[in-house]
């Protein structure tokens, strides 16, 4: 049975907020600002088998902007690597879910994440075995804009060129917010003071200027997210690739939505009903416009 | 004697005061965020004295040679991440830009050992005792309270050279220290009975003056010395720790290998051979849970602290 991303990724952003909020930790603001990167991968692009994880001719994936795990576990829970129930045990001690994506404890995860700036290195290795060892999988790994100052990116960044790894797909979920960051001239500023940023300026430039091909998407529309992820594997022509995805931190959810504070932070009782509330009612919205016929189909899994 | 204790302080909210308030009064003071002023506090200095803070990004290397570059210049530049990046993620960085040049820069790890708001082992901090000791310049404070991390900020102001200092993230420790002044380098006897010497640092302490209670209701007579200062060590005290009594116990929230444990155990086979029994996170990486399980499973509640010396002292 097909089925619609828009409606997947609604359910998964509804999954993590669910967990945050029942186990009164972990993040929000980037696993929903990433969600439809996730959903676009595992539902659409990438070829994996969830009764298989360990398939070696399987795409891999890399959550370099690790905090995001949660993101990742609803949509491997949705996508059948294990159960949902499984999701309430994330960050409790023994659990298999780590706040940080640990695959020495989950064995469908690619590889482990947590400390910003090292995803992508490992990404440049794994697309190197995969030349060497004459495989044709696709390593793709998220980074985030904040994450991105970190200087061992642009180290990955240059040897990638160099050895042409075209088999190498990174994403940047540009935000625009990390952790904290930089306050924002008054003029910018909203009345209660809460306007923060990540200036992630010249991503395009600077990602271009280092070799690599580009795509330029907004991060939450599937229309452009699977285009780009088409081109970027079809174009077999020397350059990795990197696709800038334009995105909202705490998508979905109106009151997390661009604000720093909510990067990582537990909703009370009445702020998760009415996030749960309009995450139901962008599912509705959704389900009627699907009767006047503008669907994206899945690939069947 | 009986240790006091006093109301309960957030090590973090102190920091961030006493950091405005030496910032607010000299303005060859700077501080340096590796994006994480919020959970820090170093967030104070931004909001209070804005002229003083400067946000480096999520780039730890970087922010460490930044840091030396304006010490150099005769600037006194505060540095604050968390304890695992800021020691880790830049070890070269402070070997040769930071300890070599004997830069006057101030080094802040906060969220060090366990309990950092369960985000799990690549979180947590268990080895920037030794890390940090291993380096020939480095002066190295773990603050047992939030009184004692204010004092301890003082004289780090006042000292010339590299300092890392190791905050805890837990809230709930009340103050047991008075002490107005901190003097580098000295430790601090708690309890001085003759049976059984329990030698502790930074966020340990507090459990140990937990322990301490449920080991005399089984008749036995502690001698407790608190080491805020892990470099230099305190030699004299814990050689006098070591005398006074049968058995010597550490206890940190660290690995046994490296941190207090090891400066102990080193120390007292030269000077005054004695069995040191190392309580800390063994040969293991740690992983995600409230800090409750998190200081269970790795036997540093004052009950596993308790039994574990029990059983060796009644073996
Ligand atoms: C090396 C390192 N430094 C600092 C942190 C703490 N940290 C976790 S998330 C985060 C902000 C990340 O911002 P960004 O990459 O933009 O992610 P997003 O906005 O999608 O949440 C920071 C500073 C870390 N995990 N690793
Ligand atoms: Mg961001």
């Amino acid at each position: 049975m097909s089925k619609q991303l828009i409606t997947i990724a609604t359910e998964i952003r509804k999954g993590i907020v669910e967990t945050v909020y029942r186990k009164q930790q972990g993040h929000l603001g980037g696993p929903l600002s990433v969600t439809d990167i996730l959903t676009a991968l595992y539902f659409h692009e990438m070829k994996v088998d969830p009764k298989n994880p360990g398939w070696e001719e399987r795409d891999r994936f890399i959550l370099s902007k690790g905090h995001s795990g949660i993101a990742q576990y609803v949509t491997l829970a949705k996508k059948g690597y294990f159960p949902e129930e499984e999701l309430l045990t994330f960050d409790d001690l023994g659990t298999r879910l780590q706040a940080h994506p640990d695959m020495t404890k989950l064995p469908c995860l690619d590889f482990s994440t947590g400390s910003l700036g090292q995803g992508l290195s490992a990404g440049v290795g794994m697309a190197i075995a995969a030349k060497r060892l004459d495989k044709n999988f696709y390593t793709y790994v998220v980074i985030g804009d904040g994450e991105s100052q970190e200087g061992q990116i642009w180290e990955a960044v240059n040897i990638a060129q160099k050895y042409n790894l075209d088999n190498l797909i990174g994403i940047l979920d540009l935000n625009g917010l990390q952790q904290f960051g930089w306050t924002v001239s008054d003029e910018e500023q909203s009345e209660d003071k809460r306007v923060r940023r990540a200036p992630e300026q010249r991503a395009l430039e600077k990602w271009q200027g280092f070799g690599w091909q580009t795509f330029e998407v907004d991060g939450h529309n599937f229309n452009q997210l699977l285009s780009a992820l088409q081109s970027a594997r079809t174009d077999k022509n020397g350059l990795p690739k990197m696709i800038i995805a334009h995105t909202v931190k705490g998508k979905g959810v109106s009151f997390m939505e661009n604000q720093y504070e909510w990067h990582s932070k537990s909703p009370t009782n009445k702020e998760y009903e009415q996030a749960m509330d309009e995450l139901n009612s962008i599912l509705l919205s959704f389900k009627s416009k699907q009767r006047q016929n503008t669907s994206i189909e899945v690939k069947p899994s | 004697m009986t240790t006091t204790i006093g109301k309960v302080e957030s090590m973090r909210s102190v920091f961030g005061k006493k950091l405005a308030e030496i910032t607010q009064s000299d303005s060859m003071v700077v501080t340096l965020d590796g994006d994480l002023g919020n959970s820090t506090r170093l967030a104070t200095i931004e909001k209070e004295v804005p002229e003083a803070f400067y946000q480096m990004g999520i780039a730890e290397q970087n922010m460490i040679c930044v840091a030396a570059g304006m010490a150099s210049v005769g600037l006194q530049p505060w540095v604050c991440s968390f304890a695992t990046f800021l020691t880790k993620r830049t070890y070269d960085q402070l070997v040769v830009s930071i300890d070599q040049t004997m830069a006057n820069v101030k080094l802040c790890g906060a969220y060090s050992g366990l309990l950092t708001s369960n985000t799990g082992k690549t979180h947590h901090s268990l080895d920037d005792i030794g890390l940090m000791t291993m380096l020939p310049n480095m002066t190295v404070i773990a603050p047992g309270d939030a009184n004692e991390t204010r004092a301890a900020m003082e004289a780090m102001y006042n000292y010339n050279g590299p300092v890392y200092i190791r905050l805890t993230r837990a809230e709930d420790i009340p103050n047991f220290t008075t002490d107005q002044s901190f003097t580098i380098g000295q430790g601090k006897v708690l309890e001085e009975g003759t049976d059984v010497a329990i030698i502790t640092t930074g966020s340990m302490t507090y459990q140990v003056i937990k322990a301490v209670k449920i080991l005399k209701n089984k008749g036995l007579s502690l001698y407790v010395l608190h080491l805020p200062t892990l470099k230099p060590i305190d030699s004299e005290a814990i050689i006098k720790a070591a005398k006074q009594t049968n058995y010597v116990f550490t206890v940190e929230e660290h690995y046994i290998r490296g941190g207090l444990g090891s400066i102990v155990a080193e120390l007292l086979s030269e000077e005054y051979p004695t069995t040191v029994i190392r309580i800390g996170v063994q040969n293991e990486y740690s992983e995600c849970g409230k800090n409750e399980s998190l200081l269970d499973k790795h036997g540093l509640t004052p009950e596993k602290i308790s039994g574990r010396i029990i059983s060796k002292v009644y073996n």
